[in-house]
């Protein structure tokens, strides 16, 4: 009862929306470039899902998916393991946290991912580093910033405590600081994890391989095929779902459900 | 023998700058041995800086403290302190048993005498079934005890407490300085305590100084010597004595402030 009562109210309003959605377009007429019904993009994720491309299709959306989700994996994993030892970094070297600390915190609050075009000079229009890179980037900031606020706000009384102690700054690092930063690092994993499949698509807006969401999205817009880019939209909307909820198993596991975040 | 020798010294807070604390001035104690000593005196009158600067936490400006015939700092990295603070500080993460083996581990006990120590400090903070739960799932009071225990878990030679007791209701209270004078008689532990409550103070102590704030000094130092303790005590015409005595004293402070 208790996981399907949790379960339960999101898929009927999210039923009750389609459903509206639907009507609403067969009622007014609306065209289907502006807004094609859901079960128009649910035919074309059918005819695209793992068509030959050529012969008048324009995609391979199975295709598209698993190389986007390549690029947006790859970058999170890429991001989130540079982000967490910088912040270790930053921790142990003081002058590291006094000049870096501030410069990320500006960067986090710039739109990173207008970097992209830029990315593609640096590393080519036609691979995927470029797209790669976009998404380390976004990635890394919220990673760094929280990771790093993870390992330095501990408690006064706890550091005291293992001062007592006689522990070393290893051990401290290991005990104290890294513990009380697992919550932020979840935090700050659930924050990138979907942030990665957007910063993936919106580079590839701006160059990269082509067999990709991002390209695909906008071909088949310039094409008037709005089925298609929907259904491609509904795949990147997908992926973003299955590594949220890769990221809530994850915290799940290092988190003790219950365990307060608190500092004061 | 000597257990903790101060002498002359003094603590300011950000000297120099504008806000400037002068929080200890001229601190002259000696502590013996086995000895149980109260620190006692007004808000903010430095009772707890007093406790840190013999705990080595904090270094004083002026003068200097010896413990066990060392310097603080090398007593610290000897590991001669347990300490308890005014908050709790346990560590989330970790579960209650494993909150007090924390030092052990440190210290390098093996698992079995972790847990067999871990058992047996439980039992006497009255938390026997409390020892897979995390801390907060634990009321404050509790989590207090825990910090107890933990100060206690690996029978340090000082005891540096911060009125470990401020969180518990009456009767826990009672029960907890009971425990603390049975492990001080049997360990032959010194401890400085600090307490804001005058009855805890004359009913634990050999010694309890009265301090006046700003600067903080020593006041005056009041000898209670009540023997072999039990709750039966708390009704002598003695006990009531030291207390009027420790009360006088603290008026004086308050009045000279
Ligand atoms: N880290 C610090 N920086 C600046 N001033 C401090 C610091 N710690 C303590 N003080 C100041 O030193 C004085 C003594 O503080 P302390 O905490 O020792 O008082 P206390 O006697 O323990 O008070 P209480 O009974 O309220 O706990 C206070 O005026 C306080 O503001
Ligand atoms: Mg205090």
């Amino acid at each position: 009862m208790n996981r399907l009562g949790f379960v339960a109210p999101p898929i009927i309003v999210g039923l009750c929306f389609l459903a509206i959605w639907e009507g609403g377009v067969r009622l007014f007429d609306i065209q289907e470039f502006l807004l094609p019904k859901p079960t128009s993009i649910l035919s074309a994720l059918r005819s695209e899902w793992a068509g030959e491309i050529g012969a008048g299709r324009l995609t391979n959306l199975r295709e598209a998916g698993f190389e986007t989700g390549k690029v947006a994996v790859i970058g999170l994993i890429v991001g989130v393991v540079v982000g967490s030892l910088l912040a270790l970094a930053t921790t142990r070297f003081r002058l590291l946290r006094e000049s870096f600390t501030p410069l990320a915190v500006v960067a986090n609050a710039t739109p990173i991912v207008a970097l992209a075009p830029i990315f593609n000079a640096w590393f080519g229009i036609t691979g995927a580093t470029s797209n790669v890179a976009v998404v380390i980037v976004v990635v890394f900031f919220p990673v760094f910033i929280n990771v790093a606020r993870g390992l330095t706000e501990v408690h006064p009384n706890q550091l005291e405590l293992m001062r007592s102690y006689a522990a070393s700054p290893t051990t401290v690092l290991r005990e104290v600081r890294i513990p009380n930063a697992l919550p932020f690092f979840a935090t700050s994993l659930r924050l990138a994890a979907p942030l990665s499949v957007i910063a993936a698509i919106v580079a590839e807006y701006f160059g990269g391989p082509t067999n990709r969401l991002g390209p695909v999205i906008t071909q088949n817009a310039s094409f008037a095929r709005y089925d298609n880019a929907w259904a491609a939209i509904v795949v990147a909307s997908a992926l973003g779902l299955v590594l949220f909820g890769l990221a809530l198993l994850i915290e799940r596991a290092i988190v003790p459900s219950g365990r307060p975040i608190e500092i004061d | 023998m000597t257990a903790v020798q101060i002498s002359g010294a003094g603590m300011t807070f950000n000297p120099g700058s504008d806000n400037a604390v002068r929080a200890l001035d001229d601190i002259d104690l000696t502590i013996g041995h086995g000895e149980f000593v109260s620190l006692i005196g007004p808000s903010g009158c430095g009772k707890s800086t007093l406790l840190r600067l013999v705990g080595d936490l904090i270094t004083p400006t002026t003068g200097s403290i010896e413990v066990f015939g060392k310097s603080a700092e090398q007593a610290r990295l000897d590991r001669d302190y347990g300490m308890a603070f005014q908050q709790a500080g346990l560590f989330d993460w970790r579960k209650v048993a494993a909150n007090i083996e924390l030092p052990l581990e440190l210290i390098g006990w093996s698992r079995s005498d972790r847990s067999a120590r871990s058992k047996e400090m439980l039992e006497l903070v009255k938390l026997d079934d409390f020892g897979d739960h995390y801390p907060w799932q634990l009321s404050g009071g509790m989590q207090q005890r825990v910090a107890i225990a933990r100060s206690l878990a690996f029978s340090p030679r000082l005891l540096l407490m911060d009125e470990p007791f401020g969180a518990l209701d009456e009767m826990t209270r009672e029960h907890m300085q009971s425990e603390l004078l049975r492990i001080h008689a049997k360990t032959a532990t010194t401890v400085v305590f600090v307490t804001h409550s005058i009855s805890e103070a004359a009913y634990l102590s050999n010694r309890v100084v009265v301090l006046s704030p700003r600067p903080g000094q020593i006041h005056s130092i009041i000898d209670v010597d009540l023997g072999e303790r039990s709750d039966a005590i708390r009704e002598t015409p003695a006990f009531f004595a030291k207390t009027t005595e420790v009360r006088e004293a603290l008026r004086a402070v308050e009045a000279s402030a």
